[in-house]
This record gives C-alpha cells, sequence and structure tokens, in this order.
C-alpha cells in the first residue's frame, strides 16, 4: 500500500454486486404459505416457516426452475449435483436460528450480464436461499427503540442471490448492470424486480486501486440502497471516501457500511466480527439436487427471447434505431405490442414512431399504460394503414390515436363519428383548388412573381373552405400544377 | 485446554449459552477429545471418496408450487413470550 500514497496517483474503482432476487413463485420456498408482498404481519406462517420444532422443509420445485432459467438466460453453468446448507447465527429475523442457502455448491456457477453496452460482467454464482423475516425497530430509531417487532410473513420466501466477479469499472456501469439483470429477470418472468418492494435488493463490494495496477485494494461491504440511483451515489461516495483516505496514508479497514440516503453518505455498521461466523454444514433435512437432463433442456425451451436479442432483432428487421429499440424492449409485453402492430401494419418504422410518440403521449395524457388501456395492436396497425393510405390527414390521426387508446374505439368508427374523412378525390379537391385561385388573384399573381410563400396561403384558403377535411398533399400538388 | 483449536466462550457466545467456568473447564475436554477423533479420521486417505453430504439415497425431493393454508395469527403467536399488534416482540436486537 506504500505506494499507494504518493501524491499524483489516481485510483480507479473494483465493484461487484450482490443482487438478491425474490422468486415470484405462489408458495413459499420450503412450505405451502402464500408468497406475496403486503399483507398483514405474520398471517402468512405456519410451523415450517416458524422454525416450530418437528417440522420438515420441502423443496418448491418452481423456485429451483426459475433459479435454473435465470443462470441459463445467463449463460452459466447449472450443477449436476447441488446441495442446501444451513447459515447459522442468532438473529430473530430466522426463527430457526439458521438461514437455509447454499454454500458450496450452488445450483449456477458462470454466466455473465450483458450491458447494453455490449459488454459482459462476468458471474460468479448464483444460488438459491430463503428470505428472512422483516423486524420493525419501535421508536423512532432502532438505537433508540426499547423493542423489536417481527413480522415472518416474508421468512421462508424463495431469494435467489446473484453473485457478479468485481469486474464493475464504475457507478454507471453497476446501474446498467442492474438494469440489464432486471430486464433479463422480468422477461423470463421469475420475479417481479421491485425494488421499493424489497423483491429486488443490491449489495456492493467496492474498493479502490491506483490506476494501471492490478492487486485488489482492501473492499467495503455497502448494504441499504434501495434503488438504482442510490447505488449509483452511494458508489461514488465511498470511491471519494476510499481514495481520500488511502491519499491522506489512511488504511482502509474491511467492514460493512449501511447508506443513508437522506444524508448520501455510508457509515460503518461496526457490526461484532465473531457474529460472522455461520458455521455452514449441510442441511440433514433436505436431500441434494441432482437435475435430468431433460427437464433442463425442457426449461431451456420455454426460455422467451432475451431484451438484448430482441432489441438487436427489431434494428435488423424493422429498421428502427438502436435508441428506439432499446426503449421498445425494454418491457417484454410492450416489446410484443410493439412488434405486433409493426407485423400488421407491415412498416416497422411506422409503428415504432406512433408507438414512441402519440401512442406514448395519449397513454401518459389518461395516466394509463399499455397493459392498462384498452388498445390492441391491430387498432394501431389499422390507424397506420389509413393515414399511409391518405384516409385522414395526419393531424386527425392524432385525433384518432387518443381515441383509440382511451377507449379502444375502432379507428374507422372514430372517423367516421367523428366526420375525420379526408377529402382526397383529385376531382372534389380540384373544384375546390379552382374555386380558391378564382377568389385569390392578387396571391396567384404575386406566386408567379415569385413568391412562393403566397402558395402557402392558397393551401389554407383551400383547406379552410373545406373545413379541414382536404387532403392537405393533393391540394398542394393541384395547386402547383394548376400555377405551373 | 490449549491444544483444542478453538475458543469455548466464543463458541458459547454464538451458541447464546452461558457457561460456568466450571462448564467450560468440562466442555473444552470434551472438545479437545472431539477433536483427536478428528485428527485420526484425517489420516486417512480419502482421494477417491465422494465428499458426501447425506446417507439417504434420495435426490430431487420436491413439492409443486401449490399454497397451502397458513396458521390463523392467534394460533401463530400463541407460543411467544411476547407479541404486539400482530407483531412477535422481542427486546431491542441490534443490527
Ligand atoms: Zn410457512
Amino acid at each position: 500500500m506504500q505506494q499507494a500514497i504518493e501524491r499524483n496517483v489516481s485510483y480507479q474503482p473494483v465493484i461487484g454486486l450482490e443482487v438478491h432476487v425474490e422468486l415470484a413463485t405462489q408458495s413459499k420456498m420450503f412450505c405451502g404459505c402464500r408468497n406475496v408482498f403486503g399483507a398483514p404481519p405474520n398471517t402468512l406462517v405456519c410451523p415450517v416457516c416458524l422454525g416450530m420444532p418437528g417440522t420438515l422443509p420441502v423443496i418448491n420445485r418452481r423456485a429451483v426452475e426459475f433459479l435454473c432459467k435465470t443462470g441459463m438466460a445467463l449463460g452459466c453453468d447449472v450443477a449436476p449435483f447441488s446441495k442446501f446448507d444451513r447459515k447459522n447465527y442468532f438473529y430473530p429475523d430466522m426463527p430457526k436460528n439458521y438461514q437455509i442457502s447454499q454454500y458450496d455448491m450452488p445450483l449456477t456457477t458462470g454466466g455473465s450480464v450483458r450491458l447494453a453496452s455490449g459488454k459482459r460482467i462476468a458471474l460468479n454464482r448464483i444460488h438459491l436461499e430463503e428470505d428472512t423475516g422483516k423486524n420493525i425497530h419501535a421508536g423512532t430509531s432502532m438505537a433508540a427503540s426499547e423493542y423489536t417487532l417481527i413480522d415472518y410473513n416474508r421468512a421462508g420466501v424463495p431469494l435467489m442471490e446473484i453473485v457478479s466477479e468485481p469486474h464493475i469499472a464504475t457507478p454507471e456501469e453497476a446501474e446498467q448492470y442492474l438494469s440489464a439483470l432486471k430486464s433479463v429477470l422480468s422477461y423470463i418472468g421469475v420475479s417481479d424486480v421491485k425494488m421499493h418492494e424489497g423483491s429486488l435488493r443490491c449489495d456492493a463490494n467496492i474498493s479502490v486501486r491506483p490506476a494501471g495496477t492490478s492487486t485488489l485494494g482492501v473492499k467495503a461491504e455497502v448494504k441499504n440502497m434501495n434503488s438504482f440511483r442510490s447505488v449509483v451515489r452511494a458508489l461514488r461516495f465511498e470511491i471519494e471516501r476510499q481514495t481520500e483516505a488511502l491519499t491522506s496514508g489512511e488504511r482502509i479497514i474491511q467492514e460493512t457500511r449501511n447508506w443513508d440516503d437522506a444524508r448520501g453518505v455510508t457509515y460503518s455498521t461496526r457490526s461484532k466480527e465473531q457474529a460472522h461466523d455461520y458455521r455452514y454444514f449441510p442441511d440433514p433435512d433436505l436431500v441434494p439436487l441432482t437435475l435430468d437432463d431433460a427437464t433442463l433442456a425442457q426449461w431451456r425451451e420455454e426460455l422467451p427471447e432475451l431484451p438484448l436479442d430482441k432489441r438487436d432483432r427489431f434494428i435488423a428487421e424493422y429498421g428502427v434505431s438502436e435508441y428506439e429499440a432499446g426503449i421498445l424492449t425494454e418491457d417484454r409485453s410492450a416489446a410484443e405490442f410493439f412488434e405486433a402492430v409493426a407485423r400488421a401494419c407491415g412498416d416497422g418504422k411506422q409503428a415504432a414512431n406512433w408507438m414512441l410518440g402519440d401512442v406514448r403521449r395519449s397513454l401518459e395524457k389518461h395516466s394509463l399504460t399499455l397493459a392498462t388501456s384498452p388498445v390492441r395492436p391491430a387498432q394501431l396497425a389499422e390507424l397506420i394503414r389509413i393515414v399511409a393510405a391518405g384516409q385522414i390527414s395526419g393531424k386527425a390521426a392524432k385525433e384518432v390515436c387518443d381515441a383509440v387508446v382511451a377507449e379502444g374505439t375502432d379507428p374507422q368508427a372514430v372517423v367516421a363519428q367523428r366526420g375525420l374523412s379526408q377529402i382526397s378525390d383529385t376531382e372534389a379537391v380540384g373544384a375546390m383548388v379552382d374555386d380558391a385561385l378564382a377568389a385569390n388573384p392578387e396571391s396567384v399573381a404575386s406566386y408567379k412573381g415569385g413568391k412562393a410563400k403566397a402558395l402557402e396561403f392558397l393551401v389554407g384558403q383551400v383547406m379552410k373552405s373545406s373545413r379541414g377535411k382536404a387532403n392537405i398533399d393533393i391540394v398542394r400538388e393541384l395547386l402547383r400544377e394548376r400555377l405551373g | 485446554m490449549a491444544d483444542v483449536p478453538m475458543d469455548i466462550n466464543q463458541v458459547s457466545l454464538l451458541a447464546r449459552l452461558p457457561l460456568t467456568e466450571e462448564e467450560a473447564q468440562r466442555f473444552a475436554g470434551q472438545f479437545s477429545r472431539l477433536f483427536e477423533f478428528i485428527a485420526d479420521l484425517q489420516r486417512l486417505d480419502v482421494s477417491a471418496v465422494h465428499a458426501t453430504a447425506q446417507v439417504i439415497p434420495l435426490h430431487n425431493a420436491f413439492r409443486e408450487d401449490e399454497i397451502r393454508p397458513s396458521l390463523d395469527r392467534e394460533v401463530a403467536l400463541e407460543n411467544a413470550p411476547d407479541s404486539e399488534g400482530g407483531y412477535f416482540k422481542t427486546p431491542r436486537i441490534l443490527d
């Protein structure tokens, strides 16, 4: 560390993330209690998840499936043999005094998370465990509380821990990692990944080292970050804190630090080191897992197309930009909706324009989402088709779009009800153009005298006399024709 | 007690089992013998033996992901030394 004390040394961070994900199973990991967020305290508990003597845990097959599917989606190796261990500790969030977890034989190893930038962050492992109960500290702060209240509804909920290698280079890259991971998990439907409800939680290991060196510095484990934003802020704070400490010749100690979002700082939790002796040993109540090839092949088969693959395909297949494709594929059902529109109307570029433009605006205006709006892909495709065919004007199309999004009415019905049909018949438009020319000889003269702007005045006159229904492109075309 | 590679006081702390000085001495002696047995085992050649965590000849004992009724809260809290507002209540704990 001596050379690190030199002045003018720039430091680079080394970051690894541990992400805990609650799996969206119906029931808990080892018992049949319902797995749902927000129920009244201690209403989803039974002798198994309360750790009563004489009870036996039984593995929820769906939780194993969800973890393996996650592993497969991230290119991990699924272990042919895996087991569960007891992590022993005394803390009342687990009534058994141990948490069932996986120590030395996790379900998957290796794999990586592909970021939107194309960079891959290698994974170390993914293992399965059970979530703990929730402590509520009575009083204004934990230190001031006289007692602790415990809700065991969450105890025993299937929890997957995804551990990255320390290959994340910046706080921003950590955010990209989380967002890519969240997207994959939500695509494959294994979790509802809601950070604010705790179904996605993230701890970070971070150290800094002189730029260009390869030895790892002493790391801090940062906890209690409740949003992507706070992960970025906490990591930035830690980089600064550790860099300052090393620059002024201090030593960094390995410790756990909590993020305080309100104050924007991390602080040492000063946890007793002896408490970290978890004395892991294989859980004698649970027999090992050996997943057969047929089961694994079937799970692999059931995996959907992943977000970044979909993004790349949209770019190639529909000619949308990388930026557009990125937004269109953020959410799986929205991506599927877009694709249905694109296929039905045969114009992916237009479908993207509508989805990211007017449809989005209308949804926001009516406080709707694609899921809650009654709009169907076929309706938007129809709208795009009738605009392309010149049946309605671009302006009328926006009005139709709004009605379709808000009420789910067919575009043709909205056009008929509101009399939005455009007059594209050349003869009818021609007659209106002739009238306008006859009524405005000065404008005709000034156009012929070189004033191009006069044409727009004439266009305006025709639109006015048609009450906006004349096809503006045809109006313009006929005016030019007639004015030579 | 000197050759016991563990701190009996730390173990009793982790296990939340307060020991008297006399008990600590006695258990330390017993643990010491246990470590001798383990030392014996460690002299065996096990290079050809797979690590075994379970002797029951069973794998993959699963249950389907089905919801079963939970306990009534009153029943769940019945044996708790203390409760409040539907919560288990414990003395203040530190994180
Ligand atoms: Zn239960």
